[in-house]
């Protein structure tokens, strides 16, 4: 499945809505999405990737990418995930103890700062 | 011999194309269904790979993906890109080549990089049980 990007403003959080697959061929698309989000002013972005059916480590690096860029502008950067084949891959590649990992968009938005 | 042989061109679409093709090969193979996850994450890695070492050196070579299945389930895949130095200045492609090799490790229940004759091309080997054994 093609990857498909929503973006929601809540409150004063950016809420970005990711499905289908990031892998090496979706993940640009999805920094190109971070990237616009931040050189728009977006400082604390939600990422939700309950929808998202495979994530390889090509969009590991983009997650990345998205929190240092919310790093350095003194923004926050959080994921919504509670797939447990998801949180495998982030406890493989130690990523977890990096992100801060919600399991809802509630949660993330109530504690993302 | 291999059950199936795949060439594509070094391009990010066909990764999909071919993580499909093995996990198909992977369920009628007969490896367990709740690893076939594993299985298409770590073909989509290793093919990843192969794809953007081509790219790095400009090979328009077809990346070789080849998989067995007389004893377990072995998939190869193979590049024919030269030697090139360690490491990324790019902090994505860090994370993501470091993350790479941390998924192929834990996914399957044999894994072997083998540097090509000459230092040219590498194989990544992956193996996984079936059914069968």
């Amino acid at each position: 499945m093609e990857l498909s990007l929503e973006t929601e403003a809540v409150a004063d959080r950016t809420l970005l809505r990711v499905s289908g697959e990031i892998d090496v061929y979706t993940a640009p698309k999805l920094r190109e999405r971070l990237v616009e989000l931040a050189d728009s002013g977006a400082k604390d972005i939600v990422v939700d990737l309950e929808l998202v059916e495979f994530l390889d480590s090509t969009g590991l690096g983009v997650l990345v990418g998205g929190l240092k860029r919310a790093k350095a502008s003194s923004g926050s950067f959080v994921l919504v995930c509670d797939q447990p084949r998801l949180l495998k891959i982030f406890r493989i590649t130690g990523l977890e103890k990096v992100f801060e990992l919600y399991p809802t968009v509630t949660d993330a938005l109530s504690g993302a700062r | 011999m291999p059950t199936v042989r795949l060439r594509f061109s070094p391009s990010p679409a066909h990764v999909r194309t071919a993580r499909l093709v093995a996990v198909a090969c992977g369920r009628r193979a007969g490896v367990a269904v709740e690893r076939l996850e594993e299985l298409k994450l770590a073909v989509g890695e290793a093919c990843a790979r192969a794809v953007a070492r081509h790219r790095r050196s400009g090979l328009s070579d077809l990346v070789l993906l080849e998989l067995a299945d007389d004893a377990g389930f072995e998939v190869r895949v193979f590049d024919y890109a030269p030697a090139e130095p360690q490491g990324s200045v790019d902090p994505e492609e860090t994370v993501a080549a470091e993350a790479g090799i941390a998924l192929l490790a834990e996914s399957a229940d044999v894994l072997k990089v083998i540097p090509g004759p000459g230092g040219l091309g590498s194989q990544v080997s992956l193996w996984w049980p079936t059914r069968s054994r």
